[in-house]
């Protein structure tokens, strides 16, 4: 039999559903894979049980004749974002170091429900702040893939790191991710994989672990586009306990998928082309536009006049909102305490906090409460605020001329790790083109669209409307059946 | 916006995170490198432009007025809450003394 972790996750589903092989010799093949990949650092905490559960439950179903769940065999990495009861869950910070939570995150709920089973928890970075994966207290994650000739480890992306080295390295044939300011699309461009973020709102934000809450959206990171789509139909719903959960029935997303581009506008932002901007991207770009031109596209450049100020709205106000969502962390209710001799509250607070939270969340932490502080918030926090309505106002304009945009997913391929560690602004300027559509709460994705000189993989995003998660895939299909890409990293692990 | 020790200081304080002498002097600069960044800001017209507070247009639901209308996030949960508290007691979160 060929590598069954060689298969995607319709792959598996319709080899369960066929009887072609059963769910329990999936899970167990994915299994073995993950406990061998340890040089990746992408697991945090290994569950082989409740993958091969769910797996004998699909046996089981299918045995007795029952329609199977959508899911069923389906074995899924889940990021260590999302709380799943009684499995140690911390956000990869040592401030949640032995927290197991009570409950189930609501999207992970909803993926059980459709059947899915859980190889692990996936590292990131710390609270999703990052974009390399090197803020994890746990470790870094290092991505399968490598420069020829070379074996610096490079950076997998963040923060869903985890995420996108487990799918790449075929740990598992899909993963959950989280994205923030790019969390899911930067790092699926590193590693050669497609992600989707939907519309703000789609997904329930009910036990996914908050870093910015008026922009934090779960979605689904996996070998191909029609994976994607059928992993973000079982994830997406309206949850009555996210109060910013949207009231609508999720579409039939893989059944309308379509890759004729025939009577769409493809919109080309003009401040995407921004200086420096390696000549591989551009070249990459443009091949992007050709393809979906071949796909029957129109092209048509469009502008996002405010797109330069995207990067500075968003570093006022994730910050912002994170030094608000992680007060919560005080070392009395769960976590960390660190409570010095003779220490009273303040000092316990403070000696907690200290400890439990790395670098870059104090950092975010005290931006966010400079930016919010007297005297400061209007000039920073409101004003970025009004730049943010205008950001989405520039996208609204561009909807008249287009149906969706289509722009590189990040400025350069992966780089090594500690690259750019030392330098907390040439990081943040990796999420320059996920930033925008973040900020303005729209569905966008990342497909793969070839290698740079070095052979790693650079990716393209697609954005589109706000609740037209279709016309994202369906593009984003078009340009995955043009350019054919197949490489994968040889396994060294 | 140049930020020095003093500030870092204080908005370490009002964060809860304590921090050194050696990381204040660290964080000045690293602040205002990233705050000096963010001040071009400023340069937007924003006459007229009523700040953002929902990305997509969405109301605010009301649940019906009674107890434990949501098992999960209702009451009678206690000991599920206790679970992970760093120190309880009789079914208490406890922290240092803080009256004298």
């Amino acid at each position: 039999m060929a590598d069954l972790t060689d298969l995607g996750i319709a792959g598996i589903r319709d080899g369960v559903r066929t009887g072609a092989f059963s769910a329990t010799e999936v899970a167990d093949a994915f299994v073995v894979k993950v406990a061998k990949a340890k040089p990746l650092n992408a697991f945090l905490v290994e569950t082989p049980d409740h993958a091969l559960a769910a797996a004998r439950a699909a046996d089981a179903a299918r045995a007795a004749g029952e329609t199977l769940k959508p899911l069923a065999g389906v074995p899924i990495g889940m990021k260590d974002l999302f709380c799943t009861k009684g499995v140690a869950t911390t956000a990869a910070s040592h401030i949640l170091e032995g927290f197991v939570p009570t409950y189930e995150s609501t999207v992970s709920q909803n993926l059980w429900d459709a059947g899915a089973g859980m190889l692990g928890k996936l590292n990131m970075d710390q609270f999703a702040m990052g974009s390399s994966n090197e803020t994890s207290a746990f470790g870094n994650v290092v991505s399968p893939w490598r420069r020829p000739g070379d074996a610096a480890p490079l950076a997998p992306g963040g923060s869903s790191g985890g995420s996108s080295s487990a799918v790449a390295a075929r740990l598992v044939p899909g993963a959950t991710g989280t994205d923030t300011g790019g969390s899911i699309r930067q790092p699926a461009a590193f590693v050669g994989i497609s992600g989707i973020k939907p519309t703000y709102g789609r997904c329930s934000r009910w036990g996914t672990i908050a870093f910015a809450s008026s922009l934090d959206q779960a979605g689904p990171m996996a070998r191909d586009v029609r994976d994607c789509a059928i992993m973000l139909e079982a994830m997406a719903g309206f949850d009555a306990k996210d109060a910013t959960s949207l009231k609508l029935d999720v579409p039939k997303w893989e059944h309308g998928l379509s890759s004729n581009m025939a009577g769409k506008r493809v919109g080309i932002p003009r401040e995407y082309r921004v200086d420096g901007m390696p000549g591989e991207i551009e070249a990459l770009w443009q091949a992007g536009i050709d393809w979906l031109k071949d796909a029957g596209a129109e092209i048509v450049e469009v502008s996002l006049p405010h797109t330069r100020y995207a990067l500075p709205a968003y570093y006022i106000i994730a910050p912002a909102e994170a030094s608000s969502n992680l007060a919560r962390y005080d070392g009395v209710r769960y976590g960390l305490r660190d409570l010095p001799e003779g220490a009273g509250l303040q000092d316990m607070y403070a000696a907690t906090r200290a400890d439990g939270f790395g670098a870059e969340v104090k950092r975010r932490i005290m931006i966010g409460t400079y930016v919010l502080s007297a005297g400061f918030y209007d000039a920073y926090y409101t004003q970025a605020q009004k730049v943010r309505a205008l950001i989405a106002r520039d996208f609204d304009r561009a909807w008249e001329q287009c149906d969706v945009l289509l722009t590189p997913t990040a400025p350069s391929a992966a780089f090594a790790l500690g690259e750019k560690s030392a330098d907390p602004l040439a990081m943040y300027l990796n999420d320059v083109f996920t930033v925008p559509s973040s900020l303005a709460g729209l569905p966008a994705m990342s497909v793969p669209g070839g290698l740079d000189k070095d052979g790693l993989p650079l990716g393209l995003q697609i954005i589109g409307k706000a609740l037209d998660e279709q016309g994202v895939l369906n593009a984003g299909l078009a340009i995955e059946q043009r350019a054919g890409f197949t490489a994968r990293p040889d396994a060294w692990w | 916006m140049s930020v020095d020790t003093a500030t870092v200081k204080k908005v370490a304080a009002l964060a809860r995170i304590a921090i050194t002498d050696e990381d204040a002097s660290r964080l000045a600069p690293e602040l205002s490198n990233i705050l000096g960044w963010i001040e071009q800001l400023g340069e937007v017209d924003t006459t007229g432009i009523e700040p953002m507070t929902a990305v997509i247009p969405n109301t605010l639901r009301l649940r019906d007025d009674v107890v434990n209308a949501d098992p999960l996030t209702g009451g009678g949960i206690r000991e599920a809450l206790m679970t992970n508290a760093p120190q309880a007691e009789h079914g208490f979160f406890t922290v240092p003394k803080v009256i004298e």
